[in-house]
């Protein structure tokens, strides 16, 4: 049976993890990799790298964090930010990653996502969404969530698989670091208007958040930040409420480190 | 005993996807990995692993313009393919219409039946005695990412199935080519396990091309 998957969302600015609340005031959370493989070891099932200050210098170094990822942690691998080409994303493919999300440069220019599907596959495009309520229902935001893109953020979603993206990544802007759980009724409304996965973003607080958007909003993944960062909510804790929810899951044991590991 | 040299495995890059961590789990298993992306050089190995990303017909194009077609054909040694390089292994793909390298007499289908594609995560296997699974647990779960997947004319050449939700083959093995349509450098330690499973049968291989 497919076990829903527990990511961990690392957001990375000059090769280092920040975390801020509604996108701002940003603190320094730590080495990327070094987070990585203490998550793959307390069993998270993926990691989400995304770029969020995606300047020259630091796209050199985020190359850098997913080559030493790929390196040292042997569980999938998500990287966005400030990819606008093919090009673009074969550089990061080439690196290490396994998928590539897309935001902005889609947004501004949806072929991107189908020249990006025919040229590695829809799955391993990411259409990444951040969503925030707006009159009669959510708003897509670009540029971090600075600006408002003046489109529907459940028909752009439907968009974007009809496109070739295999997978949304829906983040509430609304929910975004403030620990009240996930945007269930923006959640629902895009995993019924996709038949691609949808990874629930944005709100997480405690381990019963990660079971709802399962079972309320049928999220095939649910993904967190800073709580895991900051060591408020473990991953284990996160799959055992899963678990008791009726959500099967990846159960890893402490030792079964999915880090660097020399087989017997 | 005298020390073995380590076992050469040559990793056939052709442009595309994520080599970094195939080529890390198999030296980590004591592997000396090669990237090959031409024929020559290809007798020195031991054994290939041909990875993949993207549709098949794109990935044949490459192995083309490299010049790899034949000799993949003629490689009678040891082989790992690792997603859409294990479904190069048959005759074509429905998802393009593509040749492939008919290896194995199979199309490669559209998983039916699925309610979300592509299928992505961690998902069981059912398998049996294989040397690929090798210490391996039964509730294991493997990483996948994929919406085909091989439907082989010879049933008995498929090692390992796994449900979404319904059945579809998910390893095989034809004397020493064996192929998965997970990604075992992303299902973490049993990843790394089968990847070292492949470097021991590899290394027990007589050396080279051998056969081809």
């Amino acid at each position: 049976m497919l076990r829903t998957r527990v990511i961990a969302c690392l957001d990375v600015r000059e090769g280092r993890v920040v975390k801020g609340v509604n996108f701002v005031n940003l603190t320094d959370e730590g080495d990327p990799v070094e987070l990585a493989a203490r998550y793959a070891a307390e069993g998270i099932d993926e990691i989400v790298y995304l770029d969020i200050a995606a300047s020259p210098q630091g796209r050199r170094a985020l190359l850098d964090v997913v080559r030493r990822t790929a390196r040292n942690v042997f569980v999938p691998l998500t990287v966005g930010g400030g990819v606008r080409s093919a090009g673009d994303m074969r550089a990061v493919l080439r690196a290490g990653a396994d998928k590539v999300s897309f935001n902005t440069a889609a947004v501004l220019r949806p072929s991107l996502i189908a020249e990006c599907a025919a040229a590695f596959g829809s799955q391993c495009v990411v259409l990444a969404v951040d969503g925030r309520a707006a009159e009669g229902g959510w708003n897509v935001f670009i540029n971090g969530g600075r600006r408002d893109a003046g489109r529907d953020a459940v028909e752009w979603a439907a968009e974007g698989a009809r496109r070739g993206a295999g997978e949304i990544l829906l983040t509430s802007m609304d929910r975004d670091g403030t620990h009240l759980g996930f945007d269930i009724p923006l959640t629902k409304a895009v995993t019924e208007a996709v038949d691609v996965p949808v990874i629930a973003s944005g709100g997480a607080g405690r381990p019963s958040h990660f079971a709802e958007a399962v079972t309320e909003a049928n999220a095939s993944a649910v993904l967190a930040a800073g709580i895991f960062h900051r060591g408020q909510v473990s991953i284990a804790a996160v799959k055992q409420e899963m678990s008791d929810a009726g959500v099967p899951v990846r159960m890893v044991l402490p030792r079964a480190a999915g880090a660097s590991r020399r087989p017997a | 005993m005298n020390p073995r040299p380590p076992v050469r495995i040559g990793l056939i890059d052709h442009g595309a996807g994520n080599l970094v961590s195939i080529e890390q789990g198999l030296e980590q298993a004591g592997a000396e990995v090669s990237i090959v992306a031409e024929p020559s050089g290809l007798e020195e190995m031991d054994g290939l692993v041909l990875p993949g990303v993207g549709a098949a017909g794109a990935a044949m194009r490459r192995l083309a313009e490299a010049g790899l077609v034949e000799p993949l054909r003629a490689w009678a040694g040891p082989l790992l393919g690792i997603c859409v390089g294990l479904q190069l292994f048959f005759t074509f793909s429905e998802e393009d219409g593509s040749r492939c390298l008919d290896l194995d007499r199979g199309a490669v289908r559209r998983l039916a039946g699925a309610p979300l594609l592509p299928h992505i995560g961690w998902n069981d296997l059912r398998f049996g005695a294989d040397p690929l699974f090798a210490g391996i647990p039964p509730d294991a779960a493997f990483y996948f990412v994929h919406s085909y997947a091989p439907a082989p004319e010879d049933p008995s050449i498929a090692i390992a199935h796994a449900d979404y939700p319904d059945p579809f083959v998910a390893a095989v093995r034809s004397g020493p080519r064996t192929g998965v349509q997970f990604h075992p450098e992303r299902s973490g330690e049993w990843g790394l396990r089968l990847l070292s499973n492949f470097a021991a049968e590899a290394a027990g291989a007589p050396a080279g091309r051998r056969g081809g």
